[in-house]
């Protein structure tokens, strides 16, 4: 009986954490190579409405980003509260849609160039009216792929 | 000689500061997929010369105002109705007079079938809030999804969802879910928005 118990008192040993780094580091080269920084920083309010038949972008770096909002509070001082359209970092107008269609095509691979999707992330709030004028600009340039960018929903309601 | 030996680098530190990157790098990234509707805009005619005519019995009409109330086929209804209307006008019977017509079309593994010459014609005006826009979308999406799902599970046991999924994998697949995309073509045509007023 004695013989087995002297043996577990001995304490056990101290867990080697030597792998430890190694595996922390496994996990920061996972993260560093999976994530996507933010590009942009949104100078419109953007609250995308919600769907249900909502669908994922495969190819994230196959999608441009169109953003239509009033701008921020912070903005609205100087640029007012109607709508207005941001492209990559600055506020621009419906003039300059096929200049910023052209640069994302440009800076695509040629194979790639016509299977851009142009993902219009529209706050709730905005009329019509410039999402169907940007939409038409988009068409003019021969950008027909869009995305509305939708939050997934499982049921939509009246109002 | 003279040389001493250099002491070991004490290593015991070097997980605190891989934790510390690797907290910096989920703090700072965001995971974030981009979801939405994803639709296709029509390329731009060069000039209309003669819209080809289409009977108003094919068309389901529906018009939005700048108060995002509804009008479908002439009645005022709620979005939330909209999507039953428009699965009862897409897949109506053949031979109802109110309903739309049908043309006989060869589709590759379910051979001549009736296909209804269903569009849905959606004008909204330019005060109609982005919400409503994309909740209109989104029920004409769901009725022509739930049709097709329920077409696809009684033709071929499975439905039209895990047909898309799969359908990367093999040409029979592929071949079924193009099929029921061909039963139930998604006809949604949008005009250029007007201005028909109502209060801002």
């Amino acid at each position: 009986m004695s013989k087995f118990r002297k043996k577990g008192k001995k304490g056990q040993p101290a867990v080697n954490t030597a792998s430890l780094p190694d595996i922390v580091f496994m996990l920061l080269f996972f993260f560093m190579v999976t994530t996507v920084m933010r590009e942009t920083t949104l100078k419109v309010e953007n609250i995308t409405p919600q769907a249900t038949e909502v669908q994922k972008l495969e190819k994230k770096s196959l999608v441009a980003y169109l953003y239509i909002g009033k701008p921020v509070k912070k903005l609205q001082g100087a640029f007012g509260t109607a709508p207005r359209i941001q492209l990559n970092d600055a506020f621009k107008t419906i003039d300059d849609i096929p200049l910023f269609v052209e640069m994302e095509k440009e800076s695509r691979d040629e194979a790639e160039r016509n299977r851009i999707t142009w993902s219009l992330k529209v706050d709730s709030k905005t009329k019509m009216g410039i999402v169907s004028e940007v939409k038409q600009a988009l068409r003019k340039v021969n950008a027909l792929k869009l995305n509305y960018s939708t939050k997934k929903t499982d049921k939509i309601s009246n109002n | 000689m003279g040389r001493r030996d250099i002491p070991e680098i004490n290593a015991g530190s070097m997980a605190d500061i891989a934790f510390l990157l690797l907290i910096f790098f989920l703090v700072t990234t965001t995971m974030d997929t981009d979801t939405g509707l994803i639709r296709k805009l029509p390329p731009v005619v060069d000039e209309i010369t003669d819209p080809p005519p289409i009977k108003q019995r094919n068309i389901f009409e529906i018009l939005v105002n700048a108060n995002d109330q509804l009008l479908v086929e002439g009645e005022y209804m709620q979005v939330t109705d909209l999507r039953e209307a428009a699965k009862v006008f897409i897949a109506s019977e053949p031979g109802n007079p109110s309903m739309p017509e049908f043309k006989d079309t060869e589709i590759e593994g379910l051979g001549v079938v009736q296909v209804s010459k269903q569009i849905i014609s959606l004008q909204n005006d330019n005060g109609t809030s982005y919400e409503m826009y994309i909740k209109v979308q989104n029920e004409l999406v769901a009725a022509y999804n739930e049709l097709r799902n329920e077409f696809a599970q009684q033709k071929f046991n499975k439905p039209y969802t895990e047909l898309v999924q799969k359908s990367g994998s093999s040409d029979a697949i592929k071949m079924k879910m193009k099929a029921v995309k061909k039963f139930y073509p998604q006809r949604i045509s949008e005009a250029e928005p007007k201005k028909t007023g109502g209060a801002e």
